[in-house]
């Protein structure tokens, strides 16, 4: 079991942050860089447990984002930031730009206005195009097209390794990380008071960026409601690497009022993503996926990109976006209390990540405390993963390859059990080397993962040494 | 760094091997064998109880010893085995990108042959229901658990499916300490043949047929299924695994992922009666073509394939336009796939092996150029190959036709 000690005598942090999703990461990197004393409260065994271990890994431009919103304003500077942080990070961009595809004259009468408003937003690179236009940048769109937006901006990267190298920030600058502890209650007077699963957090503010969970968080912090979340599932499949010549750039269908709609979508790793739906449900924790949904996606993807049909699938998955009553973020600041939510990031918190964190540190200046002094940047490069750029298997001594489907080493395992932000269960060693992502679904490696992370996971692999 | 040889084989299971072996035999002098892993013996590494080598090495070996024995037989033949080697790419005209622990190569040889077999088909490709808990695994994962970590991912796992690998499956969990809850088949017979379908019952573990799991529950780890009963009614059982058996398919991500891409039926590359593909220069053989057979048959194919390349090297000459086989639902699949002129020697495959998708009653037909040459009428079970000898006119026809009538 892996569970990170509290810092000794009694812990008394500047900002506790409660949620390590990829918006609870970012600010916990915002607040260190500040010069804060950060804990990061966090219910699962991993940072990414909840909604954001399950996206499309779009970076967005905003150009559909509502106009003159908050949200807009948040994807914008998020995005921007990435941008300048991400080559110190070693973190990858994958410049697909997306096509939103028309594929009726119903659909492209809409295009127009999307443009229009794009532009309303200040986002560049936006073209109207026919069908035919639009299939000379990606050939393997059905020839149903009947015209197309593309937006430029619009790009594709690690969804996972971005908060890690944010978490990863905040811990070399002393961050405390405190997993499988879930927030029970917090009192403020003068100072919070935060019980958690975990033992007693004491923090000058708090920052709720608890996702799925936002409303019921704001609640044990003692405040009145002023949202509630609504789960809304997303089911995705990700099919084997042979399909993703076919899929060059990102595919967004015409929005509606409630969705964005399934994407087809190349991943950083060299997969095609074929997702998500988006379905109500009242459960935060079930993130089921079902044969019915799964085929339908199935062949929605092959209705785009026709080579797509009999592609072997490599995964499926579902997560839950925290969806709120209403469409917009649900950002709260509470001076008297020294606390902020961060709620409702319903779909472009991987996008908005690092402006929301950029407009929490502007609220918490608002609050009055001694100001806090800036620190250098902590050196942090994350291993790369994607195949466009050079992996540990194409460098020697690597020891040998652990996983044949994704080439994972022996190397990047053991780096990864041995870094800053170990796994604490098995999707977070995917997540962080991919070893067992990949077409087999471990046939091969799994048993050796289970040999490799004996007594470092939550949940162990194997239940125990065989018997007989 | 790069060099020249006569043969590569990829993939150092049963069939690489046999291939590697029979090329030196025949006097071929470089053949360089490949392997991912850090021995040879392929999926019959896993099988710790699956009896291998009766009929090629006259004697029983079990799992790994089976693989020490082709290590032998390699090193006797002269075969030049890099194992830890992973082939990345196929890059045409007979050159390779290997991995190793050196770091990254290109290897190239006057023909390459394929012989990276076959695995099962995972919780993911089966688009199964339900959380994705720990626990849900493959029988070679399970095997694997217990031959090489001596660990045991599960204690009461329901296992799926009823080919023979299934009932394997059932004994590894019984000889190890797991006692499995139930069996579920979601065909309405097993798909194993008398006697081995007998054996869960004689285990004393219940053997569902017409089963089709509808939900699996667990936040961590698996902790319950929901499946519907042949009668329609449905049932939940506690269990802390679930193991996926069969449903075998080959490993071909290297031919998919080439211009030369797969088979739809058979979902490995499409070969002539001499294991070679539309490229001359690329060959194939064991259960890359089409899944799993027994790891003897694997041997044999691999053995044959081997001769008939060592005589297309030294033959020399170019291989003509290949014509396809066509097979008409519900047959899944044949190979060979494709027919060429044949010279002097006898085929490496003297049989069409067919697989059919369903178990169907009908007449099955081999049509070559329109005339009818084979036909048998009969029950016809999935997973089971059908052998159908080629006709000697084959090789020369410009239309191979395989048809099937239902029958009530």
């Amino acid at each position: 079991m892996l569970r990170t000690q509290l810092p000794s005598p009694a812990g008394m942090f500047d900002v506790a942050v409660i949620g390590a999703g990829v918006v609870g990461c970012a600010v916990a990197r915002r607040f260190a860089l500040d010069g804060a004393r950060v804990a990061v409260i966090e219910k699962g065994s991993d940072l990414l447990s909840g909604a954001s271990k399950a996206n499309s890994a779009i970076l967005h431009t905003g150009f559909d984002a509502p106009p003159d919103s908050l949200e807009l304003e948040l994807i914008k500077a998020g995005r921007a930031e990435y941008l300048a942080l991400r080559d110190g990070l070693n973190l990858p961009l994958v410049e697909t730009g997306a096509l939103v595809c028309a594929w009726n004259d119903g659909e492209a009468g809409k295009l127009e206005a999307i443009a229009a408003q794009g532009r309303e937003n200040g986002i560049a690179g936006l073209r109207l195009m026919s069908g035919g236009a639009a299939r000379q940048t990606m050939p393997g769109l059905s020839d149903r097209l009947v015209a197309a937006l593309e937006v430029t901006g619009e790009h594709i990267i690690d969804p996972w390794s971005a908060p890690l190298a944010y978490l990863t920030q905040a811990v070399a600058l002393g961050a405390a990380f405190l997993r499988e502890a879930e927030l029970i209650e917090g009192h403020f007077d003068g100072e919070w008071r935060l019980a958690t699963s975990a033992g007693e957090v004491r923090a000058a503010s708090v920052v709720n960026a608890a996702g799925l969970y936002g409303d019921i968080v704001d609640q044990r912090l003692g405040f009145a409601p002023t949202f509630a979340i609504r789960p809304r599932k997303g089911q995705f499949v990700v099919l084997d690497k042979a399909a993703f010549r076919h899929v060059p750039r990102i595919v967004l269908p015409v929005p509606t009022e409630i969705t964005k709609g399934v994407v087809v979508c190349p991943t950083a790793f060299g997969n095609v993503l074929i997702g998500p739906t988006a379905e109500e449900q009242e459960d935060r924790v079930r993130a089921t996926v079902e044969t019915a949904t799964l085929e339908a996606l199935l062949a929605r993807g092959a209705e785009i990109v026709p080579a797509l049909a009999g592609m072997p699938v490599t995964a499926v998955y579902a997560g839950l976006r925290p969806a709120s009553d209403r469409k917009e973020y649900r950002i709260v600041a509470r001076p008297e209390q020294r606390a902020i939510t961060l709620g409702g990031i319903r779909s472009t918190g991987l996008s908005a990540a690092l402006g929301l964190a950029q407009h929490a540190a502007r609220l918490h200046a608002g609050f009055g405390l001694t100001p806090l002094l800036p620190v250098a940047a902590p050196e942090v490069a994350l291993p790369n993963l994607t195949e466009t750029r050079e992996r540990d298997w194409q460098r020697p001594d690597h020891g040998e390859i652990v996983c044949h489907c994704e080439m994972v080493t022996r190397r990047e395992i053991e780096a990864a059990l041995a870094s800053r932000v170990p796994p604490g269960d098995i999707g977070g060693l995917r997540r962080r080397t991919r070893a067992g992502m990949g077409r087999c679904q471990g046939f091969y490696c799994q048993a050796r993962l289970a040999a490799m992370t004996r007594d470092r996971l939550s949940t162990p692999l194997a239940v125990e040494e065989e018997t007989a | 760094m790069s060099a020249m040889a006569d043969v590569i084989v990829v993939g150092g299971g049963p069939a690489g091997v046999a291939a590697a072996v029979e090329l030196r035999r025949r006097g071929v002098p470089g053949v360089v064998l490949l392997d991912r892993e850090a021995e040879l013996g392929g999926a019959t590494r896993h099988c710790r109880h699956s009896p291998f080598g009766m009929r090629e090495f006259g004697r029983i070996y079990l799992g790994a010893a089976y693989g020490r024995r082709l290590t032998a037989e390699a090193a006797r033949a002269g075969v030049e085995v890099r194992t830890g080697h992973s082939v990345v790419r196929l890059d045409g005209d007979g050159r390779l990108t290997v991995a190793s622990p050196r770091g990254v190569e290109q290897l190239a040889a006057r023909r390459v042959l394929i012989a990276t077999g076959a695995r099962e088909t995972p919780r993911a490709a089966r688009l199964l229901s339900g959380d994705r808990p720990v626990g849900v695994l493959t029988t070679g994962t399970l095997q694997a658990y217990v031959a090489f970590h001596r660990l045991m991912p599960f204690r009461r796992p329901v296992i799926v499916g009823s080919e023979l690998v299934s009932l394997s499956a059932l004994l590894t969990c019984l000889t190890h300490g797991a006692r499995p809850v139930a069996m579920l088949e979601p065909a309405a017979h097993a798909l194993a043949g008398a006697p081995f379908c007998w054996f869960p019952t004689l285990a004393g573990v219940p053997f569902h047929r017409g089963a089709q799991i509808l939900d699996i529950r667990g936040r961590a780890r698996v902790e319950e299924i929901a499946f519907r009963r042949a009668d329609g009614g449905e049932e939940r059982l506690a269990c802390d695994g679930v193991l996926l058996t069969g449903r075998f398919t080959p490993e071909a991500a290297l031919l998919r992922e080439s211009p030369l891409g797969v088979d739809a039926g058979s979902a490995g590359p499409a070969i002539d009666q001499d294991g070679r593909t539309a490229d001359p220069f690329l060959f194939a053989s064991g259960n890359v073509l089409r899944a799993v057979e027994t790891g003897g048959w694997a041997f044999r194919e691999g053995r044959a394939v081997g001769r008939a390349l060592a005589e297309d090297l030294s033959r020399g000459g170019a291989a003509g336009e290949p014509v396809r086989v066509d097979v008409e639902a519900p047959v899944k699949l044949v190979v060979p796939g494709l027919l060429r002129r044949q010279g002097h020697a006898a085929p490496a495959f003297r049989d069409f092996q067919l697989r059919v998708t369903a178990r169907v009653r009908g007449r099955l037909s081999l049509e070559i150029d329109g005339r009818e040459a084979w036909a048998a009428e009969r029950v016809f079970m999935p997973e089971r190959r059908i052998l159908v000898p080629i006709p000697p006119g084959a090789f020369a026809a410009e239309s191979v036709r395989f048809r099937f009538r239902e029958q009530p």
